[in-house]
C-alpha cells in the first residue's frame, strides 16, 4: 500500500480483498431496479417520432391531429425547446456544444441521420402513443446523405451544416465542410527520425463504428409539477450531468430538478449524454402528468452511442536492433451528424505506450450522416492504438523480435516523455509485458490455423469533482452515499476503503448512490474514475469523522489532542489516560451521539487530481476456420497494472468485460448501411455481438504498480482493457494466416475473401 | 520562470509561438499571464483545459501551484467514458 493517510485501522484490512458484492442479492432477487423498472401513479407513455431520413430539411411538422387523438395528453417538436447559443462544455470525452445538443435531443432545422427525433408524443398507453405518432404529419426536403468518414472529406460531398468551418487549419476556410477540426501533436523532428531508420512499415486501416451495446436501453420517467419541480428517473452514468444538461435545455434552475439514477445495465460511455430526459420532462410539464420513456433496441442502435468509424494510415520507423525512431498517423474520425469524435485522445494515445523522440500525429474530426458519436471506453483509443500496434507487430516480424521483447525494447516507462507533452510518472507498461511473458499461455504451442497476437494498451484516466459522506447511524453502522452511478462495482469498492479506514467490518456499512439532491456536484461515472475519486472522497469523509470522534472525546475525557489516538475502530486514550479511561468505539459514540453534540458524518468534496494511466497488455489465441472464414477465440489472457485494486474480483472483471468488447469490436460488430442511408442491422441478431459462448474464460493478471497520488495507489482501470484487443486479435490473424487484416471488423466474410485471394495469387 | 507548452492547436491562437516562460505562481496566475499576452487565449482556457505540471496532468482547477523551475504543458481536457 502507498504511503497515505489512512490507517487500515482494525487491520482487517477490506481494501484489496473480494469482499461480497452489496448490490448482488438485489440483482439475483430481480428487487434491482432498472431504469424502465420506475413507475408512477398516473403516467403517460411517451414515443418519440424519428427521421426516415438519412438527411432532409424539415419543411414543416403539423401535429394537430396528433393532439386531437383521445389519450394523447401532450406533443412536443423543436418549438418547445429554446435555441441554444454556440458554448461548449466538457461531457463524456469530448467537448460538447449546446447548439448542437438540443438540435440532436430535438431536430430544428433538419434531420441529420435516419432516426434523429423530430417529435414526441404523450399518451395514456403505449397503442395510442403509437397512433399519434403516425398522425403527425411532417413534410421534408430530402437531402442528398453521406456515410462514410473518407467520403464527407472530399471536396462536393453534402455539407450537413452551413456554419462548420474547419478548424485549427490556416488560413481560416471561407467555406463551411464536414471536417470540423484539424489537430496535430509533434514531439522531435520527424523527419529527422525516419532518416535514422533501417525498417519503415507504412499502412492504412480501416475500423467500423461500433456500438457500446448496453443491454439495458435509455429509459427515462419524468415528473414536473405546476410550479416547475421536477423529478427524474433515469438509467445514467452521470445524473448530476443529466440534471445540468436539462436544467439547460429547459430553461430550469438546477436546484429545481432532482435526478436519482437507477441499477445500470451498462453505459460504457454511451450513457454520459442525454437522450430522452429532456423530452421526458418536456412531456411531463406540458402534460402534467408523470411521463415515462423506454427505447427499444432498434432506437438504440439508430439514435444513440455508436463510437466512431475511422480511417487511419501509419508509418514508423525502427532501427534494425529494434528501436523505434518515428511513428506519424493521421487519423480520421466520423463523428455523426455533430462535431465532437474522440480523435483528440485518439491522437494522444496512439504512440503513448511507447518511449520515441520523433512522433507527429496528425486528427480530422467529421460529421457525417451517422447518429452522433458518444463516449466508448478509452473513447478514440482503440481506432489509433488497434493501427499502431498492427505495425508494432509487422516490425517485429520484420526483425525477427518476438513482441513482447520487441515492446519492452521500447516501452514507456517512468521519466519518458509522451508525444502530447509531459514526461509521465511511474508507469506498469514493463511489469505487464514481463507477466504475460511468465504465463504457461505465452509458451504453449499452436497448430495449423491458429495464431497468437500480443498487443499493448495505454488510457490516461481522469479524477474529477466528487462527493461521497460517510454518516455514523444510531447502533454504529454506516451509510455510506456516493454520487457516481455503480456501473463496475464500486459500491463494493468504496465500502471496503470505508470499513478500513473507519475500522469496522464490512457488512456494517451500507453503500447507496444518492441523488442530486443528496450530495454535491459529482461529475459522472467515466474516464475510469468513479473507484479512484470516490475512494479519495471517503478517505476525506472518514478523515473528518476519526477528527469528531477524538475531538468528542477529548472533551468527554477533559483530555488534549495528544492524549487520544484513533486506531481499531475506536479512539484510544494514550499514556497515563489509558489508566482512567477506555476506549471508545464508534457504537459507543453513535449511542450517546446527541449528547455530545448531535449525529456523526463526514463529506468528501473534492476535486480529485493525480491520476495515473493504466496500461496492459493483451495475449490471445485464436483459430481460423479456412471454410467458413469463421473466427474461434481460444485463449485470451489479460494483464493490466490498476495501481492498487480494491476490489480485485472488480477489476478482474473490467479486464475481462473490456477484452470481450474488444473482441466483438475486432471480430464482429459494425453498422452496416444501405445506399439509402439507412441502417440496415439495427438489432443484436443482425448487429453481432460476443456472447458468452463465443469466448473463453479471460484469465486477468493483476499489476499492481502503485501510483503515488493516490491514499492506496490506485489507478483507474475501467477502460485501458478495451484498447489492445484489436491490435492483439489483428496480429494473432497475421500468425493464423499469413494475412495482415487492417479493416475491422474480421468478420467471416472479409476473412473468406481475404484467405480466398491470398490462395489465388499463390 | 516556469516553462510553459502549447500541445494542439492552442499556438494557432499564439501567431505559432508554442512556448513561454512565464512566472506564476498557480494556474490561475498563469492563465491570466497568458491572458495578458495573448487575449485570444483566455476564453479557451477558461473553457476548459488540462495542464500538466511537472508531469501531472490537472483538470478543471485554478489554484494548483506552478514552481519557479517548472515544466508546463497546457493540453485540452481529457475525459473518458
Amino acid at each position: 500500500m502507498a504511503e497515505n493517510g489512512t490507517n487500515g485501522t482494525n487491520g482487517q484490512g477490506y481494501v484489496g480483498t473480494r469482499t461480497i458484492r452489496p448490490d448482488g442479492v438485489d440483482k439475483v432477487t430481480g428487487r434491482a431496479r432498472f431504469g424502465a423498472d420506475f413507475n408512477l401513479p398516473g403516467q403517460l407513455i411517451g414515443k418519440v417520432l424519428r427521421s426516415p431520413h438519412p438527411h432532409a430539411r424539415i419543411v414543416s411538422i403539423d401535429t394537430s391531429k396528433a393532439e386531437a387523438l383521445p389519450g394523447v395528453k401532450a406533443v412536443i417538436t423543436r418549438d418547445d425547446f429554446a435555441d441554444q447559443s454556440s458554448e461548449f462544455i466538457p461531457a463524456g470525452e469530448m467537448m460538447m456544444n449546446y447548439r448542437d445538443v438540443v438540435r440532436n435531443v430535438m431536430a430544428r432545422e433538419k434531420v441529420l441521420y435516419e432516426g434523429h427525433a423530430v417529435a414526441a408524443v404523450a399518451a395514456t398507453s403505449t397503442a395510442i402513443a403509437r397512433r399519434a405518432l403516425k398522425l403527425i404529419d411532417v413534410k421534408y426536403e430530402v437531402l442528398p446523405h453521406v456515410i462514410d468518414v473518407v467520403e464527407a472529406m472530399k471536396p462536393g460531398a453534402p455539407v450537413l451544416h452551413d456554419d462548420l468551418f474547419t478548424a485549427g487549419v490556416e488560413p481560416k476556410p471561407d467555406k463551411p465542410s464536414n471536417v470540423a477540426k484539424r489537430i496535430e501533436i509533434n514531439l522531435g523532428d520527424i523527419e529527422a527520425g525516419f532518416k535514422k531508420a533501417d525498417i519503415v512499415i507504412e499502412r492504412e486501416f480501416k475500423t467500423a463504428p461500433v456500438h457500446q451495446g448496453y443491454i439495458e436501453p435509455h429509459a427515462a420517467l419524468a415528473s414536473v409539477s405546476e410550479d416547475g419541480s421536477s423529478e427524474l428517473w433515469c438509467c445514467t452514468q452521470g445524473h448530476f450531468i443529466v440534471r445540468a444538461h436539462c436544467a439547460r435545455l429547459l430553461g430550469l434552475d438546477i436546484a429545481k430538478i432532482r435526478v436519482t439514477a437507477s441499477e445500470i445495465g451498462g453505459g460504457f460511455g454511451g450513457k454520459t449524454v442525454v437522450y430522452l430526459e429532456p423530452l421526458a420532462l418536456a412531456l411531463s410539464k406540458k402534460a402534467k402528468r408523470p411521463v415515462k420513456m423506454v427505447m427499444s433496441r432498434e432506437e438504440v442502435f439508430k439514435a444513440s452511442g455508436p463510437t466512431s468509424g475511422a480511417t487511419v494510415k501509419v508509418k514508423m520507423g525502427a532501427t534494425k536492433d529494434g528501436k523505434f525512431v518515428a511513428g506519424f498517423a493521421e487519423l480520421k474520425y466520423q463523428a455523426g451528424a455533430f462535431q465532437g469524435s474522440p480523435v483528440q485522445p485518439g491522437v494522444f494515445c496512439a504512440y503513448a505506450p511507447y518511449d520515441m523522440e520523433n512522433v507527429k500525429v496528425i486528427g480530422y474530426d467529421v460529421v457525417s450522416n451517422r447518429p452522433k458519436v458518444a463516449a466508448y471506453r478509452a473513447p478514440g483509443a482503440p481506432i489509433s492504438e488497434f493501427a499502431v500496434e498492427s505495425v508494432v507487430d509487422e516490425i517485429a516480424k520484420k526483425l525477427g523480435i518476438d513482441g513482447i521483447q520487441l515492446r519492452m525494447m521500447n516501452a514507456a516507462r517512468e521519466g519518458t516523455k509522451a508525444a502530447y507533452g509531459p514526461k509521465f510518472g511511474p508507469l506498469g507498461l514493463e511489469e505487464t509485458l514481463n507477466s504475460i511473458k511468465k504465463t504457461e499461455h505465452w509458451n504453449t504451442p499452436l497448430r495449423k490455423w491458429q495464431g497468437r497476437g500480443v498487443a499493448s494498451g495505454f488510457w490516461f484516466n481522469i479524477g474529477g469533482e466528487t462527493c461521497a459522506s460517510l454518516t455514523v447511524n444510531e447502533d454504529g453502522t454506516v451509510s455510506l452515499m456516493a454520487g457516481t452511478p455503480d456501473i463496475g462495482g464500486l459500491r463494493a469498492a468504496l465500502t471496503n476503503v470505508a470499513a478500513d479506514e473507519l475500522g469496522i467490518p464490512y457488512e456494517k456499512v451500507r453503500p447507496i448512490i444518492g441523488d442530486t439532491g443528496s450530495l454535491g456536484f459529482t461529475f459522472l461515472t467515466g474516464g475510469s474514475r468513479s473507484a479512484f475519486s470516490g475512494s479519495m472522497a471517503i478517505v476525506e469523509a472518514a478523515k473528518q469523522i476519526k477528527a469528531e470522534l477524538c475531538s468528542r472525546a477529548c472533551k468527554l475525557w477533559e483530555a488534549k489532542p495528544d492524549q487520544v489516538e484513533f486506531k481499531d475502530g475506536a479512539v484510544r486514550p494514550l499514556g497515563a489516560l489509558a489508566e482512567k479511561v477506555k476506549p471508545m468505539t464508534i457504537a459507543d459514540f453513535a449511542k450517546i451521539a446527541g449528547k455530545l453534540g448531535g449525529p456523526i458524518g463526514g463529506y468528501g468534496r473534492i476535486n480529485a487530481q493525480g491520476a495515473g494511466p493504466s496500461l496492459g497488455t493483451h495475449l490471445v489465441d485464436l483459430e481460423v476456420d479456412p471454410e467458413t472464414g469463421r473466427v474461434t477465440i481460444l485463449r485470451y489472457t489479460v494483464a493490466q497494472d490498476a495501481g492498487k485494486a480494491l476490489h480485485p474480483a472488480y477489476v478482474e472483471g473490467q479486464f475481462q468485460g473490456g477484452a470481450v468488447q474488444g473482441i466483438g469490436w475486432a471480430l464482429n460488430e459494425e453498422y452496416i448501411y444501405g445506399d439509402d442511408g439507412k441502417l440496415q442491422n439495427a438489432g443484436f441478431l443482425d448487429y453481432r455481438m460476443p456472447v458468452a459462448s463465443d469466448v473463453p474464460m479471460i484469465d486477468a493478471i493483476l499489476v499492481e504498480v502503485a501510483n503515488p497520488k493516490h491514499p492506496y495507489g490506485v489507478r483507474g482501470v475501467g477502460e485501458t482493457p478495451i484498447v489492445p484487443p484489436l491490435g492483439a486479435i489483428a496480429n494473432a490473424m497475421e500468425q493464423a494466416t499469413g494475412i495482415r487484416f487492417t479493416e475491422l471488423p474480421m468478420s467471416p466474410p472479409k476473412v473468406l475473401r481475404a484467405l480466398k485471394e491470398k490462395a489465388a495469387k499463390s | 520562470m516556469a516553462r510553459v507548452v502549447l500541445i494542439g492547436n492552442l499556438a494557432q491562437l499564439t501567431g505559432g509561438v508554442a512556448e513561454f516562460n512565464v512566472s506564476a505562481a498557480s494556474v490561475k496566475q498563469l492563465f491570466d499571464r497568458l491572458t495578458e499576452l495573448h487575449p485570444e487565449l483566455g476564453p479557451h482556457l477558461q473553457e476548459g483545459v488540462a495542464v500538466a505540471i511537472d508531469g501531472q496532468i490537472y483538470q478543471e482547477t485554478l489554484l494548483e501551484p506552478i514552481g519557479p523551475d517548472s515544466e508546463v504543458f497546457i493540453l485540452p481536457q481529457i475525459a473518458g467514458g
